[in-house]
């Protein structure tokens, strides 16, 4: 099992390695020769204008993309592509940009779901609520219960998700991912569209996670402040290429990122 | 005050996620099982077994197993009769071949052949969805009525192409055939339907129900999460058309007593109402799918009452009436109230947690 790998993988060894990713629709190519490492146990940004393949790039991390050429060493083993469902195995939990709750089920019931590959009881024992089933029920909902505590979702927890405003929503989808307990966290845009006391409740719960759970996490952020804040190192891509990588330090005084991000002059 | 929930706690995690949570509602649903199962099988008649009860348990057991398909995982199904079909023909094969057979096997094992067929019908909703599913799913239905229609191995190659019930007993009492008494053939519709029920119920409150919930909610991110969508989406097909199936084979065997396909298993007779039913209870709800049974099943009898021995009306008009009026409440009701009965039933409820006194 990779996640058993991932697990004996020390902190600040790599974790993920993408060699040479590309990634094609047709004719459009999302991603060309992208390669990076993601060490195990750091808080790893992307970022880079928009249309600049971000997404993509989380999506073939947890096999939602297959990449057209390319290896993912994933905890050790090299493969030509990820499956969604053996990245949720292996301890794999994403966010996504646009939120995606199971909008009709409450707050609770959305957590809940992330402990559905955890949860063993068969049909048969579901459909009589037996002993056993009652038992594992209350073991989760009592993990799912410190992800409530955590978050500060208590309020909110019979409320359907739907109903919600957008930043609590974000912290759901969050929450949701937490309750999977991820080795690896992928966060698309976690941050998009917060204003400033929402964004800095947002980057202490992650950073939070990363500090006392190790969690490594992976994430796309546009505002440069909170990324050159809380990442420990940053790769910047830009039309489906890599244009830069390092330290956020070394990032902000790189000319070709400064000549996406602003633009060149032709003169 | 009526529904007061203050100063009900619940200390474990148990208490707080078990079926009925409110006292209130523990009570309500004690004295409607005690009524159900102490006061009715005593005072039933044929008329109220053949009219409102027995149809309404039938009803109310398709409607939950359409209710887990659609309401809950989201796949739209117009087979409904199809699958009632399947489960009714089963039941009577089976009795040709094993006449010694306890009928609440039979009943269960048809269901577990429904469940079955559903799986095979359910594949292609792993590439399609919405309409394009609701149309492949009515080729089922048309499918089977066809096959039953057209296989006369189905039908014991009888001349009418129909099938009749042989008398079965449960504890010496007939339950099935012309002979069995009224308070018989109740309780075993009920019998069945309570169990079911609460196995349904604790589907949907556990792993499973979760599962479908994923799936119907986002599908993409249910996959992020490790829901598989294959198995998900055919075990709720397994276990809708297992419960349609025990209502066809009831609808068959205690209900009617001998049935003829392209008649009783019509798109007409059962699919719609059946999805009518869990429209307007309530889609996504246990409740709804009893609301919106005895809705269905009690609106004729009541709008015939109201017509021909009230007003004076003949029979035939009052029937041409009956399906205008019918047609009318469906869309006023999907205007008025597009989640259904259930949540008109919640909203009530609000309102009687504030009675007498609202601020």
């Amino acid at each position: 099992m990779s996640l058993e790998e991932l697990k004996k993988i020390p902190y600040g060894k790599s974790a993920i390695e993408l060699k040479n990713i590309s990634l094609a629709f047709g004719g459009v190519k999302a991603l060309t020769d992208v390669s990076f490492d993601v060490k195990k146990g750091e808080v790893f940004a992307i970022i880079g204008p928009n249309g600049a393949g971000k997404s993509s790039m989380l999506n073939v991390i947890n096999g939602f993309y297959k990449p057209t050429s390319g290896i993912i060493n994933f905890a050790g083993t090299d493969r030509n592509e990820m499956e969604p469902e053996l990245a949720a195995k292996s301890g794999i939990a994403r966010t996504f940009q646009n939120i995606a709750l199971f909008k009709g089920m409450s707050t609770l019931d959305n957590l809940m779901t992330g402990r559905l590959l955890k949860q063993k009881q068969n049909l048969l024992m579901q459909a009589l609520y037996f002993g056993p089933v009652a038992k594992e029920e209350e073991e989760h909902r009592e993990r799912v219960e410190r992800v409530i505590d955590f978050l500060d979702l208590q309020s909110i927890r019979r409320t359907p998700v739907g109903s919600l405003p957008y930043g609590l929503q974000k912290r759901v989808e969050l929450g949701r991912a937490l309750a999977m307990e991820p080795e690896i966290l992928l966060l698309d845009e976690p941050m998009a569209g917060m204003n400033v006391e929402e964004k800095q409740d947002m980057s202490r719960f992650v950073l939070t996670v990363n500090n006392e759970l190790k969690t490594t996490i992976v994430l796309i952020e546009h505002d440069m402040g909170v990324v050159m804040d809380i990442s420990d190192r940053i790769v910047v891509l830009d039309y489906g290429k890599k244009i830069g990588s390092g330290l956020p330090k070394e990032i902000r005084n790189n000319k070709a990122v400064i000549d996406a991000y602003l633009g060149v002059s032709d003169d | 005050m009526i529904y007061k929930e203050t100063g009900q706690y619940k200390s474990s995690y148990k208490s707080d996620h078990a079926i009925f949570p409110l006292l209130q509602d523990k009570i309500a649903f004690s004295t409607l099982m005690f009524v159900a199962f102490l006061i009715i099988p005593f005072v039933i008649n044929s008329y109220w077994e053949k009219a409102i009860l027995v149809p309404f348990l039938i009803f109310s057991l398709a409607a939950i197993g359409l209710n887990i398909l659609t309401g809950y995982c989201g796949q739209v199904s117009l087979g409904t009769g199809g699958f009632m079909a399947v489960g009714a023909f089963s039941t009577y094969k089976i009795m040709t071949y094993f006449p010694d057979m306890n009928i609440m096997i039979i009943i269960l094992i048809s269901g577990l052949i429904t469940a079955a067929v559903g799986i095979i019908f359910g594949l292609p909703s792993l590439r399609i969805k919405g309409f394009y599913l609701a149309v492949a799913t009515l080729a089922s239905q048309f499918f089977l009525v066809w096959l039953f229609n057209k296989v006369p191995w189905f039908y014991n190659y009888s001349d009418t192409g129909q099938i009749t019930v042989s008398e079965r007993t449960m504890f010496g009492i007939p339950v099935t055939g012309a002979e069995a008494p009224s308070y018989a053939t109740y309780l075993f519709c009920l019998v069945l339907v309570v169990l079911l029920s609460f196995a349904a119920k604790n589907l949907i409150r556990s792993k499973m129900g979760r599962s479908w919930m994923a799936i119907r909610d986002m599908d993409i991110a249910a996959e992020i999460i490790g829901v598989p969508p294959l198995k998900t989406k055919l075990s709720a097909f397994a276990i809708s058309s297992f419960y349609i199936g025990i209502a066809g084979a009831l609808y068959f065997a205690v209900f009617l007593g001998a049935i003829e396909v392209t008649e009783s298993f019509d798109i007409m007779t059962i699919s719609f109402p059946v999805l009518f039913m869990i429209i307007i209870g309530g889609l996504g709800s246990m409740l709804g799918s009893f609301l919106g049974a005895a809705f269905v099943v009690t609106l004729p009898i009541g709008l015939k009452f109201l017509m021909v021995d009230m007003v004076g009306l003949s029979a035939v008009t009052a029937k041409h009436f009956e399906i205008t009026i019918w047609g009318l409440l469906m869309i006023v009701f999907l205007i008025v109230e597009p989640h259904g009965l259930a949540r008109l039933w919640s909203i009530a409820k609000e309102k009687l947690r504030r009675w007498p006194f609202p601020y």
